[in-house]
């Protein structure tokens, strides 16, 4: 799977949970949480549509991963590719 | 024979539109169907219907807005024809009237005229048109002779009430959310005496439960801390029944069944409180599912009526935005509200030993008319009891 179809899918797995945000305007590197005001229900399902769409099982120790655009990028990338 | 009416969903509603109905005249309804859609200030929200029968009559058309408590339907309520099937289970009483009686109009409407008072001059039709527009003839300046109020004076009332109302219109949802949540809060702050409590709650066993609960679930199945913050708020409510309750009329209404409000923040501003039902009753895994399916629903604007109408209780967390101490305001007519906040890690004494904990804020804000701080207390002592035996939840 490429880099390119994993943003595609994490785009498209936020752009669920929140329609109304701008997802053009995310800081790669900052926590996504703060940038778009998510709690932990939102969290929960940014976690499970990631799971649905890539079938990656994600730990729940590994979420902290997950907190930034490049960390998820970087993190699904290894788990798919390792997979 | 039964009227459904434009429900009450919240004590800030005042006013519905309806936007359309699912159901058409001589169509069969089911109590529980969603039969309409109404837009509030807050949502659009899908209405069940609360008898079984036949759609009659339609009352009110879509795009008209009216008073909570208006009939929007008539329903016909003859007994399933023979062979139909069982007969379905009557209404529990807690849901034979859709509307929880409120004890006072929150936002004014145009009042009858004054039985006592300054006698107005009006003209006797012109009184009728003002009564049937619920136009109040006191605040109109009369142009007949003596000051008298004419039938035309009474229409021109009504035009610029209605020029009035049109721009009204374009005031965006937050705007009007804004001034739902204001009528009340300001009724709560004016009418219920509040009193509160608060205590601090070692997490350290709930949250190791949880860690080992979750490892073993798949990521659709896994639960979150407020899962479990909500069953032990409903539990305990079993052991001091007077916090779940309804102010109705000057007296407070013991409530029998557990319908957790969960105060939901919506992105673009304001919120709403829909209702977790018979929450003491729901395992973790249902309780968690309704959770969910509530909060995105919520934010996407389809909660239904019964949701919104139904919370004897409320709970808030604000912890997510990081805050430790929620003194929360009762949403009348209800008359506890639950809150907490982030749970840290702080220095906590156990066994003469100063160790860390993860700990939260629990806090109560209770009406003093219903409840005092003694049972208050109990009430906050038994769900951190609970917290502390997470596999019982």
């Amino acid at each position: 799977m490429t880099k390119e179809q994993i943003r595609e899918t994490v785009f498209r797995v936020l752009g669920q949970i929140a329609p109304e945000a701008n997802l053009n305007h995310l800081k790669p590197d900052r926590s996504i949480r703060d940038q778009m005001d998510l709690d932990s229900m939102d969290l929960l399902n940014f976690v499970v549509g990631l799971h649905k769409e890539l079938q990656v099982e994600i730990p729940e120790s590994d979420y902290p991963k997950l907190s930034t655009l490049n960390g998820c990028f970087d993190y699904l990338a290894s788990r798919k590719n390792a997979a | 024979m039964a009227e459904f009416l434009m429900p009450q969903l919240g004590a800030d509603m005042s006013v519905g539109k309806l936007l359309g109905w699912r159901k058409k005249v001589g169509d069969r309804v089911q109590r529980g169907d969603i039969i309409a859609d109404v837009e509030t200030d807050k949502a659009d929200i899908e209405v069940e219907v609360f008898a079984t029968g036949t759609i009659e009559k339609i009352l009110v058309q879509p795009g008209e807005k009216v008073p909570v408590g208006t009939a929007l339907a008539i329903i016909s309520e003859e007994g399933p024809s023979p062979g139909a099937g069982p007969v379905p289970p009557s209404p529990s009483p807690e849901h034979a009237a859709p509307t929880i009686p409120s004890p006072a109009p929150l936002i004014p409407t145009a009042p009858a005229p004054p039985a006592g008072g300054p006698r107005v001059h009006i003209s006797p039709v012109a009184r009728k048109l003002a009564a049937d527009l619920g136009i109040n003839p006191a605040r109109l300046s009369g142009t007949g002779p003596g000051g008298r109020i004419t039938l035309e004076d009474v229409q021109h009332a009504a035009q610029a009430r209605t020029a009035e109302a049109a721009p009204e219109e374009k005031i965006d949802r937050a705007a009007r959310m804004r001034q739902a949540i204001a009528t009340a809060m300001a009724r709560s702050k004016r009418e219920i005496p509040h009193y509160y409590l608060s205590t601090e709650i070692d997490m350290s066993r709930s949250l190791d439960w949880l860690t080992g609960e979750n490892l073993k679930r798949s990521v659709e199945d896994r639960l979150v801390y407020g899962v479990l913050l909500l069953k032990a708020v409903a539990l305990a409510l079993r052991k001091v029944p007077e916090l779940n309750a309804l102010w109705i009329e000057g007296k407070a209404t013991p409530r029998p069944d557990v319908h957790l409000g969960v105060a939901i923040s919506l992105r673009d501003g304001g919120l709403v409180a829909p209702a977790l039902h018979h929450a003491d009753r729901r395992s973790l895994d249902e309780l968690m599912r309704d959770f969910r399916d509530v909060v995105q629903r919520a934010r996407a604007g389809s909660l239904r009526s019964s949701e919104l109408s139904d919370p004897t209780i409320t709970v808030t967390s604000l912890g997510e935005q990081g805050v430790e101490t929620v003194f929360g305001v009762i949403y009348p007519p209800q008359v506890a509200l639950v809150g907490f906040g982030k749970i840290a890690e702080r220095p906590w004494s156990s066994e003469g030993q100063i160790v860390s904990r993860p700990v939260i804020t629990a806090t109560l804000s209770a009406d003093h008319r219903v409840s005092d701080g003694h049972r208050g207390g109990l009430f906050l002592v038994a769900v951190n009891q609970l917290l502390q035996k997470p596999e019982e939840l």
